[in-house]
């Protein structure tokens, strides 16, 4: 666990760089995060992707693996993988501050 | 922590059900994690990319004691294909993708999709006989070069 330091907050990460409470998070992190991702300049779809997985996470109780985010986010498997190259669902998580998705497929 | 896996090859190599997508979900769940992936498909495993095959794979009910079925009874006619319909509804309730659905998936996550020469060659296949997703055929020779510095799962 570490402890890193998002604009002028202090937050906590695990091992996996994932947010240990995801109630340190605010949208205004977002830019900081996804820098830390190797993501400068956010488009309106990795946006709309990050706050699709917050929102499912607040409201299910976890994030949306890649399938499920191709079938409901509104944004197709394809251009998920070029949105976030490293993992769509995993590096969206992260940088929506909440915990990895645990779907396997 | 142990060097993370970044690159992962994974060989699918036989034609039923049960067969073929636990390579899949190895695949799908690589790239998911960022990895980088490559699915080479072998012997019976082409079936998965075989335009007029993939949406008929079976279950196999004969010599599978997995079943817990009796060897006579998972020979009867239509038994195979009662097990596959029963196991296809459990999994679409489960929301796991066919397989045509699913390769089309793996596709879209940028994963190669390689055919053997070998096989092809063995039963007389061509380009033609394959999804489009397939981005080529391929020699062993060629899938070694291809799976250069990454780790190779055989299915």
């Amino acid at each position: 666990m570490t402890t890193a330091t998002i604009g002028t907050t202090d937050v906590e990460l695990n091992d996996e760089g994932f947010f240990v409470h995801p109630e340190q998070w605010s949208e205004d992190m977002v830019p900081d995060l996804a820098r830390r991702e190797g993501i400068d300049e956010l488009t309106a779809d990795h946006w709309k992707v990050v706050r699709f997985m917050r929102s499912e996470y607040v409201s299910k109780g976890e994030g949306p693996t890649v399938r499920v985010l191709g079938k409901t986010s509104g944004v197709t498997i394809k251009a998920l993988y070029q949105l976030f190259p490293k993992g769509p669902a995993k590096v969206a998580a992260r940088i929506a501050g909440i915990p990895k998705p645990r779907g396997c497929i | 922590m142990a060097d993370a896996i970044e690159k992962v090859s994974i060989i699918v190599s036989k034609g039923s059900l049960d067969g073929i997508y636990p390579g899949l979900i190895m695949a799908n769940g690589a790239r998911a994690e960022g990895m980088e992936a490559n699915l080479f498909f072998t012997f019976f495993g082409l079936d998965a990319i075989h335009k007029k095959r993939h949406e008929h794979i079976k279950l196999a009910t004969v010599g599978n004691p997995g079943l817990h079925l009796a060897t006579w009874a998972g020979g009867l006619p239509g038994v195979s294909t009662l097990m596959t319909h029963y196991m296809e509804h459990r999994m679409g309730s489960l929301d796991i993708p066919s397989i045509p659905e699913f390769i089309e998936m793996i596709a879209d996550t940028g994963a190669g999709l390689y055919a053997c020469k070998a096989s092809v060659d063995l039963f007389g296949l061509e380009k033609n006989d394959f999804i489009d997703q397939v981005n080529d055929i391929i020699t062993v020779g060629e899938f070694y070069v291809l799976a250069a510095g990454g780790q190779i799962i055989f299915t």
